[in-house]
């Protein structure tokens, strides 16, 4: 380890956002807190009436918060495992968006389930869950797997901060309230560095099958229930996939953004966005092969009911959503990504964008049209969103943005030690 | 043990809806309205569902009337995570309110669609506050409720026959909605006694049940409407 300061003011341009608050930041912080609150408000305003200020109802009794509950746990799963994954594999070019990408995994991993708390009918009683436990149903397999997952990503993501939380307690006295404790007297010490090495390549391996645990149980949710179009043997990997794909365009663009606002330039390379628009590459071909196998044995096999629900999909009032899906899930991303020439920063970025809207909507058309068309055929439903709904997906967002913003204020999100240690193992590999 | 259960003559249902009206007025189900209604905010323990066939001149309608199906091996029962609902010893799948906490994923996994959600806290107009039953238990907003073959007037004749050391004799208990009906289209009885009218005819040749395929074992009979003219 070199000494912490000429440590700081190597990386002068990653520590710079922990002690400058500029006017971007306000202006970015004061309407995402806004908006928080005014989900707060909405969410109150659903308690005190009741789920009928929502647009659900009879028998669509699951709707948009079921939707983003799916959707952030996706996001969740990229961070953390495709860092496992990354560590594991020993892939060189990794270091410089781990840390953003556990980032993106823990606040993913906090918004996904406060859905659930929207849409109980009851929300101030969810710890019965927990008291009453029914192992029996899947939701209290979800309740079990996501809890573990976030403990241990919160636990990924401190572990392999220590060394650089020591580093700021030495840097910044005046925060030495915060970074003393959570730096557990971190020194460098030879024993210190071989405790930490072995416990986060326990954590790189524990935290893989949990990751993929997590998303499986997430699809049994509908997986397990015998709809039309939601029983389905693939919805396990189906769900798995779509989760990494949408967790993946994520990282790239909270990288792509860091880069922007924080002059990352240096250490977030095309490079890096190249590499990450490989597997975004990837997973659009898994996703896309996954859907055609989903809805190809759905039509073919031609069940009554499933049938239902395949044309209201494909050609009937959910059609425009359904083709719109499939245009920013593979159309896009793949004809952007499988060209080097686009494969650019502003390509991959774009392409991301495209693929996190168009896996919202793949949510949006798995959950709901199951649930307008059910299996016996006379009771048929529409939705529509209400304002509350759309308030509480726009808290989400505001939310999940301001929790990444606020932490990219206290700790760094390029991870110093690990450049550091990268730096000095190359150079002894020249000296070689 | 009994075992309750219950037979719908289709060829006898008029559509006349006295069933939705009298479980309406049973089980203190409040009237939503119009508007609320087509927003999918209204419960029906009993739901008259109609179905038209093809169109004119070659058209077929019909009438099904669609309490829950008790299930002998209810999807409802299993998924949810606090356990506020389950089949009770006699059969009837009950739901536990105060237990309930409102996850709805009952509602979506019943095939049937006749489990209902409280989306609204229940009211009623001022005139009607003191036609409510004291028999039924109340229902606060955010859970969920069903039919459960009014199971108040089941306990109430249970506890009659055993002052009186016997079994519940046939007829002797039956909801309001098989209490109703003018065509005496709906019967309600002891699956498990064999002498029982409903355990006669759920084994009849026009006796069918909805969705058999699934496995659920309803008990709720249907009898199919009868051929008028083989032609």
């Amino acid at each position: 380890m070199m000494d912490n300061e000429a440590a700081a003011h190597k990386y002068q341009n990653i520590l710079s956002p922990l002690t400058q608050a500029g006017r971007p930041f306000w202006l970015a912080t004061i309407p995402l807190s806004l908006i928080v609150l005014w989900s707060f408000f909405a969410f109150c305003w659903q308690y005190y009436w009741g789920l009928g200020e929502t647009g659900m109802g009879h028998p669509v009794s699951w709707a948009f918060y079921l939707v983003n509950f799916v959707f952030f746990i996706g996001i969740s799963h990229a961070g953390t495992l495709i860092s496992a994954i990354l560590r594991i594999t020993h892939a060189g070019w990794r270091t410089p968006i781990t840390r953003a990408a556990e980032v993106v995994t823990v606040f993913a991993l906090a918004a996904g389930p406060t859905n659930i708390l929207f849409d109980l009918g009851r929300s101030i009683k969810f710890h019965w869950v927990a008291l009453h436990a029914n192992f029996i149903s899947p939701l209290l397999w979800d309740f079990t797997c996501i809890m573990t997952y976030f403990i241990t990503c919160v636990l990924f993501l401190y572990v392999l901060m220590i060394p650089d939380i020591a580093l700021l307690r030495d840097r910044f006295p005046r925060r030495r309230w915060l970074y003393k404790p959570l730096s557990l007297g971190w020194t460098g010490t030879e024993r210190q560095e071989r405790i930490l090495n072995r416990l986060s390549t326990f954590l790189c391996i524990a935290v893989i099958p949990v990751a993929v645990s997590v998303h499986t149980v997430v699809s049994w949710v509908f997986g397990m229930q015998t709809q039309p179009m939601w029983h389905s043997t693939i919805f396990g990997p189906y769900f798995v996939a779509g989760a990494i794909y949408s967790g993946i365009a994520v990282i790239i663009l909270v990288a792509a953004i860091l880069r922007k606002v924080y002059h990352l330039e240096d250490y977030l390379q095309p490079i890096h966005f190249n590499n990450l628009g490989l597997l975004l590459l990837t997973m659009t071909l898994l996703w896309f092969y996954f859907t055609l196998a989903e809805y190809l044995t759905t039509i073919y096999g031609s069940g009554e009911a499933e049938v239902a629900v395949f044309w209201a999909k494909f050609a009937g009032k959910y059609s425009i959503l359904f083709w719109a899906m499939a245009f920013l899930c593979f159309v896009i991303p793949f004809l952007i990504l499988a060209l080097k020439r686009t494969r650019t920063i502003l390509g991959t970025s774009i392409a991301s964008a495209s693929v996190l809207v168009g896996m919202w909507l793949e949510r949006y058309l798995i959950v709901i049209p199951t649930l307008t068309e059910p299996r016996l055929p006379y009771a048929r439903g529409s939705y529509v969103p209400s304002w509350v709904e759309w308030s509480m997906m726009a808290g989400l967002c505001a939310g999940f943005t301001l929790a990444i913003i606020l932490f990219s204020k206290i700790f760094p999100v390029i991870t110093l030690w690990e450049m550091e240690k990268e730096e000095k193992e190359s150079r002894e590999r020249t000296q070689r | 043990m009994y075992r309750w259960g219950m037979v719908i003559d289709l060829d006898k249902c008029t559509g006349c809806q006295a069933c939705v009206v009298a479980c309406r007025q049973e089980n203190n189900i409040p009237i939503m309205g119009e508007k609320y209604a087509n927003l999918g905010r209204a419960k029906f323990w009993i739901n008259l569902i109609h179905e038209i066939k093809g169109t004119y001149p070659d058209v077929e309608m019909r009438f099904i009337p669609l309490p829950c199906m008790h299930c002998d091996k209810p999807p409802c029962t299993k998924v949810c995570p606090v356990a506020a609902t389950y089949k009770n010893p006699e059969g009837i799948v009950a739901q536990v309110y105060p237990r309930c906490i409102g996850v709805r994923m009952c509602v979506s996994n019943c095939p049937y669609t006749v489990r209902y959600f409280n989306w609204y806290a229940p009211s009623w107009p001022e005139e009607y506050q003191r036609g409510l039953n004291p028999d039924v238990y109340p229902r606060r907003k955010g859970i969920t409720e069903k039919c459960n073959f009014c199971i108040h007037r089941i306990r109430n004749a249970k506890m009659k026959a055993k002052k009186e050391g016997r079994m519940i004799r046939e007829g002797e208990v039956i909801p309001a909605c098989v209490q109703t009906c003018p065509s005496e289209a709906l019967y309600f009885g002891d699956l498990n006694d064999p002498q029982s009218r409903v355990s006669k005819l759920s084994k009849s040749r026009r006796a069918f049940r909805l969705q058999e395929e699934l496995g659920t074992e309803p008990k709720v009979f249907y009898l199919k409407e009868g051929e008028w003219d083989d032609g």
